[in-house]
């Protein structure tokens, strides 16, 4: 174990590429776990409906299948939903987490099964008190289980292909006409800026009305203050066409 | 320097979309077997997503594309470099119950053992305690019906002729089965203490079973003691001691004497036969659950006690057989 914990893990393929995966935080991890419950209590109340009507025709079978049931259900929720979903579970799925192997590699079911045998150590005193501490003083918040499975869960965003073609809108880029200002553009504008404002066109369906406006004003102000450029560049040109044709000599 | 983005995702995007749909229906079915033509696709796919990866790290910095790529990446990379673990191998109950849970039992027999001598000990210390100090066995006995003379137990339960148990027999082999799983997954699951909480938890088993054999045998229930014990404790007791057995190969692995690799490869080397040494003494408290409360529950007259030794008995012996002999290759040049 070692105080200094990370948020993220690189894993560096033996093709000499690496990869990240985003630690999840205990409070996604209690999120999920909360969910899980939930749906094992969920799915539990249907079955014990089930049970009334064993119940019916002997009360000896549906006590045993009462205990055995929720024992089964608690324990094998968990193991099975993580093999047959790579990973997930409800709760996991939901709040986006995954259980990986920590190497990158394919989960085992040897994996899912020990991480989720030894909930029964993580779980002592109460209130998963072990597995909390462990996962707060391990280095990529792994519980016992995952220490001994050799798992970590993550926070797993969707990623998208991100689709700039549709931003340019095919209008007249007044720009276009102006190389030695988009040379200067190109040079002046650092990757971070950049990003940002191909992030603001490809997403401005997101922001409300005013805010929109004002997000694109500040970001036209910024990019002529860049490098001088003549007026014919931006006078009767909303400032979001003038972002959208920044983004479009940077990007283009 | 930025790269043409718009262009390079353009001439890219359907090799990825191509390399996602393939992951997505490998995900679909851990154990699904691919063709060779499928393999041939996702290694040429996952080299070229790697190879684009690689190419955006070096010319620009775009998160929102390498982050996707790496997403595609990593995907890729578990299912191409981890596919030799358990890919197309789909799990098979007869060959893991016949051949590798004994092989594995064999494996790590020393754990097993090792078990096996603690709950032994506590077997002697909790006989002694009993036998030398009468009020020692108020504080052992776990059950109040074991706190009880054994004598008058013994009068009553052949009166009774197993009518105590008359409707809830069912009821009562589910609660003994998740009962002792639960306590049998608590001892491989405290292997991560460094197998001290295993030690205690075997160690505290055998002091009870010893107290109660002696309290019996004193009392001059012997035949008894053995007619109601052996049908399920033949079972049960090894399944528990199987579970101690998994978690000392746990523990083994932590404290990894003798073995020069890293903490995290030797749990990975020990994880599959935790996991089937404890699967296997869950299934064999399955079947001790049933024989404790639909056999051994019965005594003289209904079931004669030479009956339920010599029960016992043979199942002792298959077991014993079951895991010395199970799954065993024959050894070269013994087949001509």
């Amino acid at each position: 174990m070692n105080a200094e914990r990370v948020n993220v893990v690189h894993v560096r393929t033996p093709e000499g590429v690496a990869f990240t995966y985003r630690l999840a935080s205990p409070v996604l991890r209690l999120a999920a776990l909360a969910i899980d419950w939930a749906t094992v209590s969920a799915a539990w109340s249907l079955i014990a409906t089930g049970l009334v009507l064993v119940n019916a025709v002997s009360r000896d079978l549906a006590g045993m299948f009462t205990a055995i049931g929720y024992f089964v259900l608690s324990i094998g929720y968990s193991i099975a939903t993580e093999w047959l979903w790579h990973g997930h579970t409800v709760g996991k799925r939901l709040v986006q987490l995954r259980v990986v192997d920590e190497r990158g590699l394919r989960l085992t079911f040897a994996q899912v099964a020990l991480r989720n045998l030894l909930r029964a150590v993580d779980v002592l005193p109460m209130a998963y008190l072990v597995g909390g501490v462990t996962a707060l003083l391990s280095r990529k918040g792994q519980r016992l289980g995952d220490l001994a499975a050799g798992t970590l869960v993550i926070w797993e965003m969707p990623e998208l292909i991100p689709a700039l073609e549709a931003e340019g809108g095919g209008k007249y880029n007044s720009l276009r006409a102006h190389g030695v200002v988009v040379a200067r553009l190109r040079q002046a504008v650092n990757p971070g800026e950049a990003r940002a404002a191909w992030q603001a066109v490809a997403r401005r369906a997101e922001f409300e009305a005013e805010s929109r406006v004002r997000l694109f004003a500040e970001l036209a102000a910024h990019f002529r203050r860049l490098t001088p450029m003549p007026p014919e560049i931006w006078e009767g040109v909303s400032d979001e066409q003038f972002v959208r044709n920044v983004v479009d000599v940077l990007y283009g | 320097m930025i790269v043409n983005l718009d262009r390079f995702i353009g001439d890219e995007r359907p090799q990825w979309e191509r390399l996602d749909a393939l992951l997505k229906s490998l995900a679909v079915d851990p154990w699904r077997q691919q063709s060779l033509e499928e393999v041939r696709e996702l290694e040429r796919l996952y080299q070229r997503a790697v190879a684009d990866l690689a190419r955006l790290a070096t010319f620009a910095a775009e998160p929102e594309v390498r982050r996707y790529l790496e997403n595609l990446v990593a995907r890729g990379h578990s299912e191409i470099h981890g596919m030799h673990a358990e890919a197309g191998r789909r799990f098979r109950p007869w060959l893991w119950l016949t051949r590798t849970l004994p092989q594995t039992w064999r494996r790590r027999a020393g754990a097993f053992w090792l078990a096996t001598l603690l709950m032994v000990a506590g077997g002697i210390f909790g006989g002694l305690a009993v036998a030398f100090d009468p009020e020692a066995k108020a504080a052992l006995m776990p059950f109040q019906n074991l706190k009880d003379s054994p004598g008058e137990r013994v009068a009553r339960e052949e009166r009774e002729r197993g009518k105590e148990l008359q409707d809830h027999k069912a009821t009562f082999s589910g609660s003994l089965m998740t009962h002792n799983t639960r306590v049998t997954l608590t001892a491989v699951a405290l292997g991560m203490t460094a197998g001290l909480g295993t030690l205690i938890l075997m160690f505290y088993n055998g002091v009870v079973l010893g107290a109660v054999a002696i309290d019996y045998v004193l009392a001059g229930q012997t035949t008894f003691l053995l007619g109601w014990l052996l049908p399920h404790g033949v079972v049960e007791l090894p399944a528990m001691l199987v579970g101690g057995q998994a978690g000392f190969v746990l523990a083994g692995a932590i404290l990894g004497r003798g073995n020069r690799e890293r903490l995290a490869a030797r749990l990975r080397a020990a994880g599959p036969d935790v996991v089937t040494l404890s699967f296997g003494a869950a299934l064999m408290l399955v079947w001790a659950g049933m024989v404790e409360a639909f056999f051994s529950q019965y005594h003289e007259p209904v079931l004669p006690y030479a009956v339920k030794i010599a029960f016992g008995m043979v199942e002792l012996a298959a077991l014993a057989w079951y895991l010395a002999r199970a799954g065993r290759t024959p050894r070269a040049g013994a087949v001509k």
